[in-house]
């Protein structure tokens, strides 16, 4: 049975995206059949973010309409073989998606893959709540902010009232919370929530914290996934965060500032 | 004949005031809601069966006042006729308040007979026999029908307590018919409304409004108190109001003579 992941948070920018690659990618890397969809038609991002964008021929929407069959606009990762893309539409725009198109797509993936991770598009309008509302489980992508957390906020009542699991009242959407863009200088300065802040206004299983870093342009810029690039501290977030989500127990890392070693000092770091 | 010294007609609490909910909560979805409101009017309680004297004294004192009883509505006792087995012709009363340019609205203490051709004029029968005139309250004493009244119409409405365990999350609205119990934290920009009290064991950041139908005994408990606004009965507090030594600690907000008062648990 596959299990639905929806990556969202209400606030844009904050680096749902990001995760989405990075997530998926990891899921792959360890062997399991994944898929990420693209909901955010009209806007279409992913597949800059995981390189594939030359090779996009139909998109969800084609697919939705009956265009295209689903074997036709997955584009199979050329990294790792377990992993597939199903791009967003560039030329139409969210009212093209429906429920009962949704559905069907998810129900179709479920048969082939273990994995299904929707990349949600900002807001909480039609794009965001189709990409949630078929959700098994919920990562919420966070900046230590205050709008964003009280987006993430909003976002989670969402989760909680208006998808399907809430609508047939079976168990509840898993959710977690991923704080990204996290400086532990800043934190300590004062200028940014803290995690433990924002756990407390959220009240949510921390599934990790991923690090400001530049990693992450030089990984978006050249449509790497960051989680490939395992020498780079969001690289080794986002692989801690996978394993968490799986299941293992991984201490949680980059939550507090670094001390500047001597062997740090003489040859630079990363 | 009573005595001419003793009053013809008694009107009891001439004032006429419309409690209303002070904050108006819409419904999310329904055009329309029915929300209940008590009206004092003033009851006519007739002593005598006689319209000619009724007409008479009712001229006298609507002489002494013309605006306070143009267009007022009455409801009109007749319990103390029917103990005494003074018939009284209703619709020829009827005819003679509103010709003396007053609204009676309800009929109380009537007989069967007299129901009925109230209700044939459109005046609905009030279901309580008529007690002891208001205006006397002893402490203790059995509850007044108006207020028995009120409890029926509470108890038909069904109250229902809520107990919510999930938090209650931004942009999210609960409410309650009863009392409303939350065990985890009502986020900034969430809402909770109950009819009744409110207790959350959690923080409160939200909105917290208790007694939304009036009740102003209604009352507000948190474990944590950092709320957007906390309301009672329509009285209300926002966060700038809040004295800063009550924030953050748990709290009991009550209403007292029309002011929040905020004390620490």
């Amino acid at each position: 049975m596959a299990r639905i992941i929806v990556v969202t948070s209400g606030k844009g920018g904050v680096g749902k995206t990001t995760s989405s690659a990075a997530i998926s990618m990891g899921l792959a890397l360890r062997g399991h059949k994944t898929v990420v969809i693209d909901f955010d038609v009209g806007l279409r991002n992913l597949d800059l973010i995981m390189g594939c964008e030359r090779r996009v021929v139909y998109d969800l929407v084609n697919v939705i309409n009956g265009e295209a069959t689903l074997n036709q606009a997955l584009i199979k990762d050329k990294r790792c073989s377990e992993l597939f893309i199903l791009p967003a539409s560039q030329t139409r725009d969210k009212d093209a998606l429906s429920i009962e198109g949704v559905g069907k797509i998810l129900e179709d993936l479920a048969k082939d893959f273990e994995y299904i991770v929707c990349d949600s598009p900002a807001g909480i309008e039609r794009g965001a709540t189709m990409a949630m509302y078929f959700a098994d489980d919920a990562i919420v992508v966070t900046n230590p902010e205050v709008s964003s957390v009280r987006d993430s906020d909003r976002m989670l009542g969402i989760l909680a009232s208006k998808s399907r699991r809430a609508e047939t009242a079976e168990e509840p959407i898993r959710e977690y919370l991923l704080l990204t863009r996290y400086n532990p200088e800043r934190v300590e300065q004062g200028e940014m929530l803290s995690v433990e802040d924002v756990q407390e206004i959220l009240s949510l299983q921390l599934l990790g914290v991923v690090p400001e870093s530049k990693a992450i342009l030089n990984a978006s810029n050249s449509g790497t996934p960051v989680i490939l690039d395992t020498d780079s501290d969001a690289g080794q977030a986002y692989s801690d965060i996978v394993a968490r989500y799986l299941g293992e127990d991984k201490p949680q890392r980059f939550i507090v500032k670094e001390k500047q070693g001597l062997f740090k000092k003489l040859f630079g770091g990363k | 004949m009573p005595d001419a010294s003793s009053p013809k007609t008694q009107i009891e609490s001439p004032k006429t005031q419309l409690e209303s909910p002070r904050t108006h909560l819409e419904s999310p979805k329904a055009p329309l809601e029915f929300k209940s409101a008590s009206l004092t009017i003033p009851a006519l309680r007739f002593f005598s069966n006689d319209l000619a004297v009724i007409e008479a004294t009712l001229r006298g004192k609507i002489a002494q006042a013309t605006e306070f009883f143009r267009d007022s509505p009455v409801m009109m006792d007749l319990q103390l006729l029917n103990e005494q087995h003074q018939s009284v012709d209703v619709e020829a009363l009827v005819g003679l308040l509103r010709a003396l340019g007053m609204v009676p609205v309800g009929l109380r203490g009537g007989s069967d007979a007299q129901n009925r051709a109230a209700l044939t004029l459109g005046i609905f029968r009030h279901s309580a026999p008529s007690g002891a005139p208001s205006e006397i309250k002893i402490p203790g004493a059995e509850p007044s029908p108006e207020l028995l009244d009120k409890s029926a119409l509470a108890a038909e409405k069904s109250q229902e307590n809520r107990v919510v365990t999930q938090p209650v999350r931004s942009g999210q609205r609960v409410y309650a018919s009863g009392d409303l119990t939350v065990t985890a934290t009502v986020s900034a920009g969430a809402e909770i409304m109950a009819e009744g009290n409110i207790h959350v064991y959690g923080s409160l950041r939200g909105r917290a409004l208790a007694g939304v139908q009036g009740d102003i005994n209604s009352r507000i408990f948190c474990m944590d108190l950092q709320a957007e606004l906390i309301s009672i009965a329509g009285i209300y507090k926002l966060r700038d109001d809040i004295p800063g030594d009550v924030q953050h600690k748990p709290a009991h907000i009550s209403l007292d003579n029309e002011l929040i008062i905020i004390r620490g648990l």
